[in-house]
C-alpha cells in the first residue's frame, strides 16, 4: 500500500491517480497513520516550509527518513523533491536521502510558472507542469540517473528507489510516472 | 491571459490546499507566519479588524511594504486590491505578486464592475457568499474562491453561512435534470458551461477556501469539515495574545481537522483569542460589497 503524505498540498490529486491505476493507498496526516502495510511513499506538491514543519511536529520525520534510507520506494514531486534533497542551495536540507542539490523557487514567483513537454527517461512526450518549481542544480552521486533536462535544467532524477521530480504529474491525466513509481 | 496561464494559476491554488494563508502587516509578522507553517501570506497595511476600527477609505497597500514582505519570506505572497480597481491590480502584477485578492475588505472602487481578471497574467482570488457569486467571479477570471465571511470580526457565523450556502447550492445543481440547467444558468447569471461543469463534477472548477472570522483551531476545523479546502486567517492571529502559538495551532488543526483529540490538545493554553465583534454589533457588512 502506498502512503501519501497528506499534511498539506495537492495530495488528493495523487490519490486519484493511484485510484485510476487500481493501486491501494492511504493518506498520512500523523504518526498513527503510518501503518505496517505501507511499502511505498508519495510526497506531493505544496509548500515545503509548511510540510517540513508539520512532518516534524506530527512525529513523522524519523520514520520517513528511516524507511526511505532502508530502500522504501518514494516519489517526490515539487515540494516532495525539496523534502528528499541532500542539499538545498537556498535553504537547509530536510530528509537528505536523495543525493542532489536542489534550488527552491528556482524559476521565481508565480509569473515564472510554466508548462512544457518532454521525455522522462523512457517515457516520451510527457506533459510537465512547473508551479513555482524547484530544479536540480547538481548531482551528488554517480548512481543518480537523470530522467529529464528542460531548458538546460535537470528536473527529474532517479536514485535507487527514489524518484525526485520538479513538476507535477498529479496535475495531468498522464499516469505513466505513477506507473513507473509503482514498478519500483 | 491565455488558457495555459489560467490553468497554471488554478494549479498554484491547488498547491495551497490544506494550508493556512495568514494576513501580515510587517516583514517580522511574515516571518512568524512562515515559521508557524503558513502556506502563503497576505501582505496588507492594516488587518481587517483595524480597517474596521479606523474607518475611512481603505486602499491597496504601499508597494514598498509589500516588497518588504516578498523579500522576507520564501512562501507565496498575496496582496489585496479594491473591487473593480484594475489599476491597483496592474501595480500588484508589476511587482510580481503571487496572487491578487480582489477584496471586499478594502473600499470598493466600482459598484458595478469587477476587474476583468482574464486580462492579467497573475492569479486572482475573490470572495463569494453563494454559488452565483463564485461562478460570476470565475467567469471574470478568478482562479481561486474564498468565502467572504465577515472580515475583522472574529465571528465565524458568516463564513459558515457562506460555505454551507455554496455547498448546498452545488448539491442542488448536481441533482438537477440536464434540461433544467439553462434556467439555472439564467437564475445564477452565469454561463451554461460553468453550470454544466458544476452539475457534472459536483464541485467548483477552482479551489475554495474559507475566510472571514476564523479565530481558533476549532473554527478552522469547522470550516474544513464544512468543505473548505484551506483557510485564510486575517485578524485572528496577530490580534490574539500569542500569535505564534495560535498560528501553529491553526496550521495543525487544518491538517488534522477530523481529529478532535488532536484539536483538543492544540486548543489548550493558546492565550487570549481576538476579542471579536458579533455581526449584530457592526455597522458595516463587508460581505455585501461586490456581488
Amino acid at each position: 500500500m502506498t502512503g501519501i503524505l497528506a499534511v498539506q498540498g495537492a495530495f488528493l490529486e495523487h490519490g486519484k491517480c493511484l485510484e485510476k491505476l487500481g493501486a491501494d493507498y492511504r493518506y498520512i496526516r500523523k504518526r498513527d497513520d503510518f501503518s505496517e502495510n505501507i511499502d511505498r511513499l508519495i510526497f506531493p506538491g505544496g509548500e515545503s516550509t509548511t510540510q517540513r514543519k508539520l512532518i516534524k511536529e506530527l512525529g513523522l520525520f524519523d520514520i520517513l527518513k528511516e524507511k526511505i534510507s532502508a530502500g522504501m520506494p518514494v516519489l517526490g514531486t515539487c515540494a516532495g523533491l525539496i523534502l528528499l534533497a541532500e542539499k538545498i542551495s537556498n535553504d537547509n536540507p530536510f530528509l537528505s536521502t536523495l543525493p542532489v542539490t536542489v534550488c527552491r523557487n528556482a524559476y521565481g514567483r508565480q509569473l515564472g510558472s510554466f508548462s512544457a513537454t518532454g521525455n522522462i527517461g523512457n517515457i516520451s512526450d510527457y506533459p510537465m507542469r512547473f508551479i513555482r518549481a524547484p530544479y536540480i542544480e547538481k548531482i551528488l552521486s554517480d548512481s543518480v540517473e537523470i530522467l529529464n533536462i528542460t531548458d538546460e535544467k535537470i528536473t527529474a532524477v532517479r536514485y535507487k528507489n527514489q524518484l525526485g521530480i520538479s513538476f507535477h504529474p498529479e496535475l495531468t491525466d498522464d499516469l505513466r510516472i505513477h506507473q513507473l513509481f509503482l514498478s519500483l | 491571459m491565455n488558457n495555459e496561464r489560467y490553468e497554471l494559476n488554478k494549479e498554484l491554488a491547488q498547491m495551497l490546499k490544506g494550508g493556512v494563508i495568514m494576513d501580515v502587516t510587517t516583514p517580522e509578522q511574515a516571518k512568524i507566519a512562515e515559521a508557524a507553517g503558513a502556506c502563503a501570506v497576505m501582505a496588507l497595511e492594516r488587518i481587517p479588524a483595524d480597517i474596521r476600527a479606523a474607518g475611512g477609505v481603505s486602499r491597496m497597500s504601499d508597494p514598498a511594504m509589500i516588497k518588504g514582505i516578498q523579500n522576507a519570506v520564501s512562501i507565496p505572497v498575496m496582496a489585496k486590491c479594491r473591487i473593480g480597481h484594475f489599476a491597483e491590480a496592474q501595480i500588484l502584477e508589476a511587482i510580481e505578486i503571487d496572487y491578487i485578492d480582489e477584496s471586499e475588505v478594502l473600499s470598493p472602487a466600482d459598484d458595478v464592475y469587477h476587474i476583468d481578471k482574464t486580462k492579467f497574467r497573475v492569479p486572482f482570488v475573490c470572495g463569494s457568499k453563494d454559488l452565483g457569486e463564485a461562478l460570476r467571479r470565475i467567469s471574470e477570471g478568478a482562479s481561486m474562491i474564498r468565502t467572504k465571511g465577515e472580515p475583522g470580526t472574529g465571528d465565524i457565523i458568516q463564513a459558515v453561512r457562506h460555505m454551507r450556502k455554496i455547498q448546498s447550492e452545488i448539491a442542488q445543481l448536481a441533482s438537477r435534470r440536464e434540461d433544467e440547467l439553462f434556467e439555472e444558468a439564467k437564475r445564477l447569471q452565469v454561463s451554461i458551461d460553468l453550470v454544466k461543469y458544476v452539475h457534472e463534477n459536483k464541485k467548483l472548477p477552482v479551489v475554495n477556501f474559507a475566510a472571514g472570522g476564523v479565530a481558533t483551531p476549532a473554527d478552522a476545523a469547522l470550516m474544513m469539515q464544512l468543505g473548505a479546502e484551506g483557510v485564510f486567517v486575517g485578524s485572528g492571529i496577530f490580534k490574539s495574545g500569542n500569535p505564534q502559538k495560535r498560528a501553529e495551532a491553526i496550521v495543525k488543526a487544518v491538517t488534522n481537522y477530523d481529529n478532535p483529540d488532536m484539536i483538543a490538545k492544540l486548543s489548550e493554553n493558546l492565550g487570549e483569542a481576538m476579542v471579536g465583534i458579533n455581526e449584530q454589533e457592526i455597522a458595516l457588512l463587508m460581505a455585501e460589497r461586490g456581488k
